[in-house]
Order: structure tokens, then sequence, then C-alpha cells
């Protein structure tokens, strides 16, 4: 489906992806998520939690609904919630036309880098959606 | 992430134009036991040119039933709550199927093809369930000759604006002569058809009735004629979302063996005086007259959220009842569902909220169809 994974990021296998820059990390879901849910239309997204929520690695922090489905949103990595992309309030399609670009959803101040080392390199994880998708 | 991922793997049936799909890149999903297309280049790209244009619809999948014979019209009007007997050669009805107990068990289409020759076009995932309802109640009934057409017929729906130029072209036919809800016999593209100006889009439309092993020919002339025009390959999930704006049931949503049709608002298709008795007549005879105790109701949200199946409405701080289908509808560009409330919580203009993810989310009856097209 001329899916892209970025080789400077880390993915879960619940399709989110990490990118890391000395203690912050910037998730997303992936372009193989984007793709697989179709148009995205609305997110919800813990905005009001910005600098002072603390969440675990695998909580639930949003949801994101396409035209036809919802799906939950889980976070790889644990650390407080330092920002929560304004844009996507009004323009959720960036989700699908930018998955790693304007389409991020959270900054996190890691509070266990360690976590990151569990989660898939690209390769990896490329390798795991196609055993998926057979 | 798709959960439909898994199930692939397991026995899916496919239609004639399943490589097809394949080829123009659809990404696939189960649907009724069957692996179908939901959408091609984006459910909201399709759904905008069905609106604006034209939009191509495999739905092959659908069951067709041949009832034929001198009692063909007396088992039909003993099964259905409409007044088939009203129907002219080459004209269609829409109806349902119902229980004693007045409950749904599919939603239909019959035409009327010659003078006791009807065809039943019933729902994917229910046609085996309904052949045998129709194949039990036919045994009381001496001149009726039944067969189920649904694997040798193929079924593309050409919908929007457009369908009428992208079409004409390819038959001798005068399609300007085919109302709504009438068919008529015709060669398109060199291809024998039933050529029937219905749909379940909300927009002007044709469906395309033809041998299966002739389908595929049939779409590739239909595609190529109208690409020029601006027509696309539509899914299952455009075809979704544009029943919803029209306020169309969907069957398993909207209508189930739970629900009757009077509760879908579908009042206008039971003919409880036709004349005939058939089954479910008393059930909905007496839930008529004691009124109803739930409808279905269209609502807009009016605060931010995505309104989906099973979500419960509330009025105040009461449960007043729940969704049955809802998106962000395209056309409205509002998120919107249909769902079943309180008789008393029907009335257009009535605040309620849909309960998303343990929060009120506002949401106002509105008048169905959400989407009506300017004639």
């Amino acid at each position: 489906m001329g899916n892209t994974f970025p080789g400077d990021l880390k993915y879960a296998e619940t399709d989110e992806w990490v990118r890391v820059e000395g203690d912050e990390a910037t998730i997303g879901i992936s372009d193989f998520a984007q793709n697989e849910l179709g148009d995205v239309v609305y997110l919800d997204l813990p905005w009001a939690d910005a600098g002072t929520r603390t969440i675990q690695a695998g909580d639930h922090f949003g949801d994101v609904e396409s035209v036809k489905a919802t799906s939950p949103l889980f976070s790889p990595v644990s650390g407080l919630i330092l920002k929560v992309n304004e844009d996507l309030r009004d323009q959720s399609e960036l989700v699908n036309s930018e998955p790693y670009g304007k389409g991020w959803m959270l900054v996190v101040r890691l509070s266990n880098p360690e976590e990151i080392k569990k989660l898939m390199d690209s390769a990896a994880y490329e390798e795991q959606i196609t055993s998926r998708q057979h | 992430m798709d959960e439909h991922v898994d199930k692939a793997a397991t026995e899916l049936l496919h239609t004639p134009l399943y490589g097809r799909h394949r080829d123009l890149g659809a990404r696939l999903v189960e649907f009724g036991g069957w692996e179908m297309p939901v959408s091609y280049s984006g459910i909201i790209d399709e759904h905008r040119a069905v609106r604006q244009r034209a939009g191509l619809f495999d739905v092959s999948h659908m069951g067709e039933f041949r009832i034929e014979g001198s009692d063909a019209l007396a088992l039909l009007q003993s099964l259905v709550p409409n007044d088939v007997g009203k129907l002219a050669i080459n004209q269609a009805l829409y109806t349902q199927l119902c229980l004693p107990n007045g409950g749904t068990i599919d939603d239909l289409l019959i035409y009327r093809l010659g003078e006791t020759d009807y065809m039943a076009v019933v729902n994917a995932s229910t046609m085996p369930k309904d052949w045998a309802w129709f194949s039990e109640h036919a045994e009381s009934f001496g001149q009726v000759n039944l067969r189920n057409v649904s694997n040798e017929t193929g079924l593309i729906a050409v919908q929007g604006p457009y369908a009428l130029s992208i079409l004409q072209p390819l038959t001798s036919t005068d399609l300007g002569n085919i109302t709504y809800y009438h068919a008529e016999p015709g060669v398109v593209a060199g291809i024998e058809c039933l050529v029937s100006r219905t749909g379940y889009t909300g927009e002007d439309g044709f469906e395309l009735y033809c041998a299966s092993e002739r389908v595929g020919e049939l779409w590739d002339a239909v595609l190529s004629a109208g690409r020029p025009q601006g027509l696309l390959p539509a899914g299952l999930g455009a075809r979704d979302t544009l029943r919803l704006e029209a306020g169309y049931c969907l069957y398993g949503h909207e209508l189930t063996e739970d629900i009757t049709p009077l509760e879908a608002g579908l009042g206008w298709t039971v003919k409880l005086n036709k004349g005939e008795d058939f089954i479910g007549r008393q059930a909905l005879l007496d839930q008529k007259a004691q009124g109803l105790k739930r409808k279905l109701v269209g609502l807009i949200l009016r605060e931010r959220g995505i309104p989906r199946a099973g979500y419960v409405i509330m009025r105040s701080n009461e449960r007043a009842g729940e969704v049955t289908s809802g998106t962000m509808c395209p056309t409205l560009d509002q998120a919107a569902a249909l769902g079943y409330v309180m008789a008393d919580a029907a009335t257009p203009g009535t605040q309620l909220a849909v309960e998303i993810r343990e929060r009120p989310v506002a949401a106002e009856v509105v008048a169905l169809p959400f989407y009506k097209r300017a004639n």
C-alpha cells in the first residue's frame, strides 16, 4: 500500500510511533494505521491535560475517529504529557496526510527511557505488519 | 487495529468483481460473510463523487430470488406488508419480511417482471434465512416456482447526478423513460441487463442486474465511460454514509428481528388494509392501535464527537434509547446518527445527549432524511 516507516522512529504493536529527542518523546500513529483507518474526522485527545497528567506505557490516552470506526490510542511510553497537538482539534485530516509530521499527537517527558528499548525499529515493525496481513 | 484481517483468512465469499477490486487497490473488509471493498480512494472522496458526479458500486453480493407462477402473487402478498398487487409489470416496491410478532426478518425490493413473474432482492447476510423462509411458505401454495438465482446474478449500482448521462451512450434503451422504482430489460455495453432506476444513496441512479459471468465486462464498460465525467468506484463505506444521510435503514442496525417496520418509520410501506392477510399483520395492527413505544429518529450532534452504533441516548439523566448507526456525514459536514428513542422523545427539536465514552454529548432530534437532493 506504499506505507512508509521512517528509520529514526520506534513503533508499538498498537501502531503508534515515538520520536525521541533528549528526554522528550513525540507520539503519533503510523502510516499503516492511518491507511487502515481511512479518513480521520475527529480526535479525542487529552488537550486539557498538557503539563499536568502523567501517563504510563500502555495507557489509553485518546481516540481517533475515522468515517467508519473508532480506534483507541495507547501511549508506548510513560511520562508527563507536555504538549497535545492543538492543530488536530480542527484539522484531524493531518493524521492522514502527515502521520509523522503535522499529525503528531502528544509530547511526553520520558519518566522511564528504558521503555524505548522494548519498542520495534522500522524493520521489525514492517515485518510485523506484513505478517498481520497474511 | 484492523480486526478484519484475521477473519479474511477464513472462508469469505467473493463476488465476480473481487479481482477487479484488488486491482483497483481497494481496502477490503468482511461484510456479512463476504469480503467486499470498503473504499478505493477514500470514503469521503467517494461519497462526494456520488453526490456531485457519480459512483460505481459492486452489490453483487445481494441475493435474488425468482418467484413465478399463478400463485406467485398470493405467496408474496402473504409474506410482505406492502401491497405487491399494486405493482405494474416493470415496477418495483420496497418492503420487508416480518415474523408473526412483527419483527423484521429482512428488508427487500420486489420487482414484477411479467404477468406472474417476480424477483425479490434481499440482503447478502440474510439471504440464507430469507431463502428458507420463502421456501417453507411456498409449500402451502400450489402454482409457484421458486428459484434462488443469487449466484448467477451480478449487480452493480451507478449512482449520482451523472448516472444517466454516463449510461445512456452504452444503451439504446431510453433511460429517461424509466421512472423511479421502475425497471426495463435492456442491453448495456452489449450485455443483457435489467435496468432499474433504484438505489441506496439518496441520489438519482440505476442498478443493473446481469448474468454474473458478464458483470465484470459491464463494470469495466461503465467505469471507462464514467471516468471522464468524474465517476469513481465506491465501496461499502461510502454506501453507508450516503444511505445514512438519506435516512435509509440498514438491516442489522435500524431493522432487526426485534424491530418492526412501524417502529422504523416505514409505516408508508405497511399496507394493513391491502385486503389480504400477511405474516405479522395482527401484531402490526395491535402495535399501531396501542401506539409505538419507541421510534427511529435522526440525531445531529450539537457538540463535538462521533456517535456510533450501540451508544446510549440520554434525556436529562434518564436513558432514552440507543444509537443504531452513526458517523461524520460528509455532505452534512456534521456528526449524525440514527437511533431508537422512547416515543415521547422522538419529536424533532427534542434535546438529547449521546453518551460517548461516558461523556454526554448534546444532540438534537431532527426530521429525516438528513439529506434530500434538490430536483
